[in-house]
């Protein structure tokens, strides 16, 4: 592995400025409601300019190494170092986090959950970021542990604090659980670190130390290390059967929260598996392929009739997370280069596609204040936009290409066909076909959620309240049926103004701004995927290095 | 092969699916501020394709003549296009056709684990044909729908998707390889959502765009799946290539398959998998039930995805991937007288056409007519007749877009937004003169009536079912030409002979025509939507603009009348083809110039070699006697059946009992016909149509309703279950552990601090009393 | 030297330090408690320094007195803000850390 140790002040910087704002924030009283939006959104713009930079800086020739390398001393007792880097695999990621913690502050200009006090929610969201972004550069297993946890909290009180009735459920079930898995998790860094020890004293908890010094461990000791951190990433994820914590905590935690969660924190637990668990441990990764396959296929079905018993359409997003990231691990369990980029892809769309339902449904919720799916129908006649940009997700969703989600699942089927070799093939076949069955039931429950909440009339409950779908030029087709069109349009537009007061708005100013870089994201992503492959590319063949081609 | 000349166009044939693509975004942002609210960008971008397909096309064939200029055949281009018509028979003998190389180029658009794919464009025969013929179909249908559709109130998003469903089709015709083939054929199923789904507020009709969206991605698991299993088996023969082509080339794919190096395994599951998927784009049995369905949508876009897009996706990808068919399924292998896709072909041609038979609405008869048709499509694909069914797509498509057109326009201007032929229609001959003069030409050629196009393309494709020794589907082709002869003449006859009934009459049903608009006909009517919904209008304000509404273009007249020049003609242009198209390939007369320039050499590397019938009349008899005695069978039925109904309708012959028994009586021409038609067709479109129309709604449809159902109430038993009760209980358990175990210490947090202290120096003397026993 | 007096002087400040904390509702009462039990391990550690001659005790009972002065700071500030909410230092009366 090489390490290329340029500008290697950056990611510090990246990772930690938000920390910045926050110690400004802290100082402000939280009465000043404004400044600390404008401190929170100022530090976001800082944080992804400087992830801006990075970009810039990386070396896109040479993604397959550690770049911004630093290796420092940090806690010498325990061997541990503050060893940071980045490449090909986890920049996207790194830079993903960046982005949507910038939106999401956007977004809550206008639109902070109840019990308010923006002071400390902002607060919380910008140490969420610093977890975040630190999970992605860290490169020392108990640094990893370290960001990993830190990432817990601030999410633990967005739900706890600013989440729907039943928060207190949510938000401890969701931290139980991931403890839970994160103290396995820990175990099997140590259990590693001591095996390392063994034969190489001088052994670290950096992580490209430990993958160059795992051979020697013997195979039932890596499939029992494994085990730990499979259950402390699958959690994550999080794979069936350890996902019932993740519609509890979506549907509680506020829009905000909902979003980062489905955008980042569940790609912490598949950033795991990519970045630690297989490289280092190689052959236990090949013993439990065919089990993180089955378990993926069975979450990609299983997910997907979980959708389709939902009432509830936040619930029913959240779920759907369950069958999309079933496709991220098909892709991951392949142990190819195809399926690991076809996992990252998939992260990163997922990220972005899931996000932007979530903040679809949260926008529903504030103007309609429910979301269940019998009581909301005709969305497209009264909000046109904000129905077809949930359209749009949907079948971004559900994998059309051209968009970003098909790219995530295409691969990631295809490699099925062709697990790494000493994977059953059969086997991989059938999972092959059953992740293919799985697209359909997407579409399945995407397109009748879409048909029951967007198409049709309004409910009589919700009839009256908007103004009426059109937006000013559309105004006039439902008069002027034919011709006559001028007067129509003054008709129209005066109609329109009588309604501009009334509850239910179509898509906000600050709403386009926050969500517009994800539907960008999303289509080019789609139409240009080179953009994202080309630089995981080199990285995954670097991770696969021990599995050898194909 | 033979390195031939190319061209500008050819070298730039990707712009032709490129323009109307980005027209698309075109008309999504700046669309609704046009002046014609984006219908000139849809239209303008429709144009330019066709003008670069037409490029395209010439410089194809002068590629073609070039190339098989060696073969004998030294033409220019321009002068083969003026002697298209001439007769080959002469040098047809030793007609040696040379491998032309198809134009390639592409790009890498993705590379990932050591797999490139590149986006490109791969113009041969086929593909050309195609973009022809949707580019050009696309243009007469955006016109018409100038016309049709105008004042609707999603008139922008209509233009937007029609035009992004040409490009769809587009780029899956030229696809260089099988993701761009995807992406094309997604496209396509996304836009047929939009566009079956136009007029959401109906609740039927996005049920139909779902059920033809979902229907299609149950078919699509097989693309899926094919893909991927034909994929790895192409990769390691590309790699053997060593030409930089991938396995999801379709080049590669085609070689590969031909070259006998591939399993046999692999090849048959790639190929069955990739059929399903054709199955359902193409609307075969049994995933043949969201077309009809789908004609929830507006007319012209019934008419283009049932022409020339869409539904002949899955033939296309089928005729484009031949090779692979031709041996993953034994097509046209000695002493196998059945395979898959002729045998569902053949089970398709038969199921729709007899449904064809119990609909009263036009669209729905066209629908199962074009059902029945890709059977044929199919079927001579299957019997190893790739030229006539490739043949058959091409005048296929201008006959039965010229179908579609013509109910549009009977719609729009004769029954006042009705489809129900036996409500609304009915003696609108002399009414719509133009449009009936359409229709009578295209049903002659779908009829396959001798020297109109479809029977050069039916016909062949028959022929070839006898030549290639597939009796059965010889058999099944000929029972298909009569049923289609009789379906469409029942057609005809309710449409435009007989009396005028309901809406054709000049009648109007509902109160709301007190505004001169229009009537809620049914699901299908284009504009009822428009003032069924809900107006939210205030009362006050709703009625100027619907009195606005009444003095609109054609709201004026409201008899039936002749549709305006828009609308008619589109309608000339189609007649005009579906009555010559099928000269470019006329077998009577030796007339070959479709094969020329479509058929790929069967070189036995990348095309497989096949059989070719000569035409002879004799063996065309049965099949000219069947059309002429579906034609005449269906007339008299039709004149029997409908005719006494018409009547009775008007009241007064059942209102006057000896009027009624001495008028049924003459009608019924001394009900010497109802003898024959209780006995013989009361059985066919009686019992036998109902129990496979029976067949069609309770067993088939209901099988993919039930699936849903079924899914979704075991989806919700799992989630009550197992999800809740046994997976999230274990978790919940545990957590009431802890909670147990902190609730059992909860006393000794009383909130006093002098507790707390105490209880700190208690534990503190008992840590130094352990500290001094254990030390001493 | 004998130490015997200086650690016997250091246990009886330190127990009634204990029973003070212990003991008294007074918050303030319980604070002066704390110092004498503070001040009791002062002692102790000066009388160990003086037994073994080094520096290291006088270090800590420097830190331990400075630290005091900082807690007694802070514990006072703390008292005379819950006087002001609830007009009371009883601490049997404040119990709002009830678990």
């Amino acid at each position: 592995m090489d390490f290329i140790t340029n500008d290697n002040w950056l990611l510090t910087v990246g990772t930690f400025l938000p920390l910045a704002g926050v110690l400004v924030m802290m100082f402000i009283p939280r009465g000043n409601e404004l400044l600390h939006k404008q401190i929170a959104v100022l530090t976001a713009v800082a944080t992804l300019g400087v992830g801006i930079f990075t970009l810039f800086q990386f070396n896109f020739n040479k993604a397959g190494s550690l770049q911004f390398w630093v290796d420092a001393e940090w806690i010498p007792v325990i061997k541990s170092g503050y060893t940071i880097g980045l490449d090909g695999m986890s920049l996207p990621l790194y830079i993903l986090s960046m982005i949507v913690t910038l939106f999401v502050m956007i977004y809550s200009w206008d639109h902070i959950p109840n019990p308010g006090n923006p002071k400390a929610f902002l607060m919380l969201m910008l140490v969420l970021q610093v977890g975040m972004a630190g999970t992605f550069v860290a490169q020392d297993l108990i640094l990893f542990f370290v960001f990993f946890e830190l990432v817990l909290l601030p999410m633990y009180f967005m739900i706890g604090v600013w989440g729907g009735e039943q928060r207190q459920y949510a938000s401890l079930k969701f931290f139980l659980y991931t403890m839970f898995g994160s103290a396995l998790m820990l175990v099997a860094f140590l259990a590693l670190f001591w095996q390392v020890q063994k034969t190489n004293p001088d052994a670290v908890f950096s992580i490209p130390y430990l993958i160059g010094h795992s051979g020697d461990l013997s195979r039932p000791v890596q499939i029992w290390i494994f085990s730990g951190m499979f259950i402390g990433f699958a959690v994550k994820v999080p794979m069936f059967p350890f996902h019932t914590w993740l519609p509890d905590a979506h549907t509680q935690a506020p829009t905000q929260g909902s979003v980062i969660l489905a955008a980042i924190l569940l790609k912490l637990g598949t950033y795991g598996f990519i970045r630690i668990a297989i490289p280092i441990l190689p052959v236990a990764a090949k013993a439990w392929a065919p089990y993180i396959g089955g378990l993926a296929v069975i979450g990609i079905i299983y997910g997907a009739l979980g959708c389709l018993a939902q009432t509830d359409m936040k619930r029913l997003i959240a779920f759907s997370s369950v069958a999309h990231m079933g496709f991220v691990m098909l892709g991951i369990s392949t142990l190819t280069p195809l399926g690991f980029n076809a996992a990252i892809f998939g992260m990163v769309a997922h990220g972005l596609i899931t996000g932007m339902l979530f903040f679809v449904s949260g926008s529903v919720k504030d103007r309609y204040h429910t979301l269940e799916i019998k009581r909301l129908s005709g969305i497209l006649k009264q909000m046109p936009k904000m129905g077809w940009i949930m359209g749009f997700c949907a079948m971004a969703s559900l994998g059309l290409p051209g968009l970003a989600g098909f790219w995530g699942e295409f691969p990631a089927i295809v490699s099925a066909y062709s697990p790494a070799a000493g994977l059953s093939q059969p086997l991989f076949r059938v999972y092959m076909v059953i992740a293919s069955v799985g697209t359909v039931l997407a579409a399945g429950y995407l397109l009748w959620l879409f048909q029951r909440v967007a198409f049709g009339e309004p409910t009589a409950e919700f009839a009256g309240l908007g103004a009426d779908g059109d937006d000013p030029h559309g105004a006039s087709a439902h008069g002027a049926v034919h011709g006559g069109a001028h007067v129509t349009h003054a008709v129209g537009a005066a109609v329109n103004d009588d309604h501009e007061h009334e509850a239910i708005h179509d898509v906000k100013i600050s709403e386009w701004i926050a969500w517009a870089p994800f539907l960008v994201g999303i289509v080019v992503l789609g139409v240009y995927p080179q953009l994202l492959f080309r630089i995981l590319d080199p990285a995954t063949q670097v991770a696969l290095q021990a599995f050898g081609k194909g | 092969m033979l390195a031939a000349e190319t061209g500008w166009f050819l070298d730039h044939a990707y712009l032709i699916p490129l323009i109307p693509a980005i027209s698309f975004a075109l008309i999504i942002f700046f669309g609704k501020k046009m002046p014609m609210k984006g219908s000139e960008i849809g239209l303008a971008s429709m144009a330019a394709s066709c003008v670069l397909a037409m490029g395209v096309a010439y410089q194809w064939i002068q590629r073609v003549d070039s190339g098989s200029g060696e073969g004998g055949h030294a033409v220019s281009a321009f002068g083969s296009i003026g002697r298209a018509f001439r007769f080959a028979g002469a040098e047809g003998g030793e007609h040696v056709a040379a491998y032309v190389e198809p134009v390639i180029h592409k790009f890498v658009w993705w590379q990932s684990g050591g797999v490139e794919i590149g986006l490109g464009q791969r113009i041969d025969g086929l593909a050309v044909m195609l973009l022809l013929l949707v580019a050009f179909i696309s243009t007469l249908v955006q016109i018409f729908s100038l016309e049709y559709l105008r004042g609707d109130r999603r008139y922008t998003h209509f233009f937007a998707a029609l035009t992004l469903f040409s490009a769809g089709m587009l780029t899956m015709v030229l696809a260089e390889n099988m993701v761009q083939v995807i992406l094309g054929w997604e496209i396509m199923g996304l836009c047929s959502f939009m566009l079956i789904g136009h007029w959401w507020e109906e609740a039927a009709n996005s049920r139909s765009a779902l059920k033809a969206f979902f229907t299609v991605r149950v078919g699509d698991i097989g693309l899926l799946v094919g893909t991927g299993v034909i994929f790895f088996g192409a990769s390691a023969y590309a790699t053997k290539l060593g030409d930089g082509s991938s396995g999801f080339s379709i080049d590669t794919i085609n070689q590969w398959a031909l070259s006998g190096t591939g399993s046999k395994t692999v090849l048959l599951w790639g190929s069955v998998a990739l059929f399903i998927a054709c199955i359902g784009k193409s609307g075969q049995f049994p995933l043949h039930t969201w077309l009809p369905d789908a004609m929830a949508g507006p007319t012209p876009v019934s008419s283009l995805l049932h022409s020339s897009t869409m539904v002949v996706a899955g033939v296309f990808l089928v005729a484009r991937l031949y090779p692979l068919f031709h041996t993953g399924l034994d097509i046209n292998v000695a002493g196998q007288h059945f395979n898959l896709i002729a045998v569902i072909g053949g089970i398709t041609i038969i199921i729709a056409a007899v449904l064809a038979f119990v609909q009263n609405d036009i669209k729905k008869v066209l629908a199962y007519s074009t059902v029945s048709q890709l059977g044929y499509m199919m079927m001579g694909l299957g019997v190893g007749a790739w030229t006539p069914a490739v043949f058959h797509i091409f005048t296929h498509a201008f006959f039965k877009c010229c179908l579609f057109l013509c109910a549009g326009s009977v719609s729009h201007s004769g029954s006042h937004h009705s489809f129900d032929m036996k409500k609304d229609m009915g003696g609108l001959r002399k009414k719509m003169p133009i449009t009936f003069a359409c229709w009578m030409v295209a049903s002659a050629a779908l009829a396959g009536v001798p020297f109109f196009s479809g029977f050069f393309s039916k016909d062949e494709i028959i022929d070839y079912a006898d030549h290639n020794g597939y009796t059965v589907f010889f058999i099944v082709g000929l029972v298909g030409a009569f049923l289609t002869t009789a379906y469409i003449t029942r057609a005809t006859y309710l449409t435009f002979f007989g009396q005028a009934r309901g809406a054709a009459a000049g009648e109007h049903h509902d109160a709301i025509d007190a505004h001169g608009d229009i009537v809620d006909h049914g699901v299908h009517d284009a504009h009822a939507v428009d003032v069924t919904a809900p107006d939210p209008l205030p009362d006050h304000e709703q009625t100027p603009v619907l009195a606005m509404a009444h003095d609109d273009a054609h709201g004026a007249d409201h008899g039936p009348h002749e549709s305006p020049l828009l609308i008619t003609v589109p309608l000339m242009v189609l007649a005009f083809l579906a009555l010559v198209a099928g000269y470019l390939n006329a077998a009577p007369w030796k007339i070959e110039k479709f094969t020329e320039w479509v058929a790929a050499a069967g070189d036995g590397v990348h095309f497989p070699e096949l059989a070719h019938a000569e035409f002879e009349w004799i063996k065309a008899v049965p099949s000219i006697v069947l059309v002429a005695l579906g034609f005449l069978v269906s007339l008299g039925i039709c004149k029997a059946l409908y005719g006494e109904k018409n009547n009775a309708l008007k009241g007064i012959t059942t209102r006057v009992a000896p009027l009624r028994w001495g008028y049924n009586f003459l009608w019924n021409k001394y009900y010497l016909d109802a003898l024959y038609e209780k006995v013989i067709v009361a059985f066919v479109s009686g019992p036998l149509a109902r129990a496979a129309y029976w067949f069609n709604q309770n067993v088939l449809d209901r099988t993919v309703n039930e699936a849903g159902i079924g899914a979704r109430k075991f989806g919700g038993w799992i989630y009550r279950n197992i999800d809740q009760r046994v997976v999230d209980g274990a978790v919940n358990t545990s957590g009431a552990a802890a909670r147990g175990t902190g609730s059992a210490l909860q006393p000794t947090s009383s909130g006093k601090v002098n507790q707390y202290g105490a209880l700190l120096f208690g534990a503190a003397a008992i840590g130094a009393l352990v500290l001094v026993i254990v030390n001493t | 030297m004998l130490i015997n007096q200086f650690l016997l002087l250091a246990a009886v400040l330190f127990c009634i330090g204990v029973y003070g904390v212990i003991a008294r509702k007074n918050a303030v009462m319980v604070l002066m408690s704390v110092e004498l039990i503070l001040n009791a391990v002062n002692l102790n550690l000066l009388a160990f320094a003086l037994l073994h001659g080094g520096p290291d005790g006088h270090t800590f009972a420097l830190y331990v007195i400075a630290i005091a002065a900082a807690e007694v700071g802070v514990g006072l500030g703390l008292i005379l803000l819950i006087f002001r909410n609830k007009r009371t230092i009883a601490l049997d009366e404040l119990s709002e850390m009830k678990g």
